[in-house]
């Protein structure tokens, strides 16, 4: 067996090895990049959570005027291509409409646009989802807690959709683990996501495949916890029935 | 009898779908032939949406790179009809070299160490600069240095919105798109500034029809940029592009191409760069 050089060998020669290997690393904040995706991701999982769920209240509830609301915004929204959703926040609603959303310089804009474009187009699947989940519960359910003088508010809120969300919270899984791909997106207006910096090193440094592997793994990184959490809370919250 | 109408329409589909399948085996098959190949053709990568350097039209296709890369596969004996035009993709530019799937690669391709890393570069064959194009009636824009009070536009990722960000312009509001003519609409109704990159590319667009008089150029000279033809590291065909180059120059061809593509929008064009002389 050959002879372990000295640590301080072996510290020089991981150095050297690193700059061999991933010098085109240098100078680029990988890590601001990721944590911009994880904001994304966060912020419009939060937007998506409320906005999804009045979504599938809606298109549950006894008003006919909001059942078709909710019926049209689900299945005109899921239907179109998230890149036309999120340029069209920019090009139409910013640079046409001068809407900004309170901000005034292009990447705060920008951010505020792409988590308003990504949760307007995630509301429809966690809609989806979650009324899923509502139909697991039974109807006698629902019907019991009417004869008992409950509103429909309240048979929703104490009733079905407690257990709904424990039942979908497998659905809302998947939903959640596109969204934080799907953040890539908000790379056409401009933010200064993941595969932003992804696009600006390929152009830099001429190593496509090298660094695509590593934002590639970088979204394993991000995703496989949350599959891997949320599919463990979802077994232990699920509905015995 | 619904059912004989069943099946003869899914018949006829099938047979419509066979159709456009063999059609589709035989495009492939010669973009399949590998190059330099017995098929005698050449394949060029160029890109598909620049007006001015490299644009695909139902024409066909036109621009300063595509003229420059007719040129010299004529010279490398291959007549117009024997090319092969491909997208290249600014990201995809090396891999299609090392996977040979072209010949030789003329898209805007700056010549820069990164790049000389996994490819080879004949040329430069053009001098451009970054600069900026603004409204024709804008005449707020100066020098570099004014940029940054105002909102600048380039393509995601691109050098040149780095070399804003990095130096140029530091404190500019910066918006980047997937392509320039994004930022275009942007820049006409004012909700842009100024768009940003080489001055040939901006040259190329501001020379469109829809455009013409309403956007002109600032002359900033703000960067160097050498376009180079890649060709596979190593590769025995970059002495003779090289050559080929040189008479394109001598012969005036060059000098012609550049005022068919550029000389509408007021483009001071560099004079041809000397083989090798890779300005920084």
């Amino acid at each position: 067996m050959r002879r372990l050089p000295g640590r301080r060998t072996w510290a020089s020669l991981h150095a050297e090895a690193r700059e061999i290997v991933f010098d085109f690393l240098e100078g680029y904040d990988l890590l601001g990049a990721f944590w911009t995706t994880v904001q994304l991701t966060l912020l419009a999982a939060a937007g998506s959570l409320v906005w999804g769920t009045l979504l599938a209240a809606m298109r549950v509830g006894p008003v006919p005027l909001m059942r078709g609301f909710g019926t049209a915004y689900v299945n005109i929204v899921r239907n179109i291509p998230l890149t036309v959703i999120i340029l069209f926040t920019s090009l139409g609603l910013n640079q046409t409409l001068s809407i900004s959303l309170g901000a005034d310089d292009f990447k705060t804009i920008n951010f505020r646009l792409a988590v308003l474009g990504l949760t307007a187009y995630t509301s429809a699947f966690v809609c989806e989802a979650l009324r899923a989940g509502i139909n697991t519960v039974p109807v006698g359910q629902a019907e019991a807690a009417r004869a008992i003088g409950l509103s429909f508010t309240q048979v929703l809120r104490l009733v079905v959709l407690p257990q709904a969300f424990r039942s979908a919270v497998g659905p809302l899984t998947n939903v959640l683990i596109a969204l934080t791909k799907n953040t890539t997106v908000a790379a056409a207006i401009g933010v200064a996501e993941a595969a932003t910096l992804m696009k600006t090193m390929v152009e830099k440094e001429a190593q496509l495949i090298p660094i695509a592997s590593i934002f590639a793994l970088g979204f394993v990184i991000l995703t496989l916890p949350t599959g891997l959490i949320l599919g463990w809370v979802g077994k232990k919250v699920a509905v015995k029935r | 009898m619904k059912l004989r109408k069943v099946t003869a329409a899914s018949a006829a589909v099938l047979a419509l779908a066979l159709a456009a399948t063999a059609c589709g085996s035989d495009n492939d098959k010669d973009s399949g032939s590998s190059p330099s190949g017995g098929s005698k053709k050449i394949t060029i990568g160029i890109k598909f949406d620049q007006p001015g350097i490299g644009q695909k039209t139902p024409q066909g296709y036109a621009g300063f790179d595509v003229d420059v890369a007719t040129y010299v596969a004529k010279k490398l004996g291959y007549s117009a009809n024997q090319i092969q035009w491909k997208e290249s993709k600014s990201a995809d530019r090396e891999t299609m070299l090392q996977r040979g799937d072209v010949d030789f690669i003329a898209a805007s391709y700056s010549i820069t160490p990164e790049r000389e890393k996994s490819v080879d570069f004949a040329g430069p064959y053009l001098l451009a600069h970054q600069d900026v194009l603004v409204r024709a009636d804008d005449n707020s824009i100066k020098s570099p240095s004014d940029l940054n009070s105002k909102k600048l536009c380039s393509v995601t990722g691109s050098t040149s919105a780095q070399n804003v960000k990095d130096k140029l312009a530091p404190k500019a509001n910066l918006q980047q798109y997937p392509t320039y003519s994004a930022c275009l609409t942007g820049l006409q109704n004012g909700a842009i500034d100024a768009l940003t990159t080489d001055d040939s590319i901006l040259a190329g667009y501001a020379a469109q029809s829809q455009f013409k008089g309403k956007f002109k150029l600032g002359g900033f000279k703000m960067t160097n940029e050498n376009y180079g033809i890649g060709v596979k590291k190593g590769s025995d065909l970059k002495a003779k592009i090289n050559t080929a180059l040189e008479d394109m120059v001598s012969d005036g061809s060059w000098k012609a191409a550049v005022e068919k593509n550029f000389g509408p929008a007021n483009y001071k064009n560099e004079p041809a760069p000397k083989i090798g002389d890779v300005k920084s």
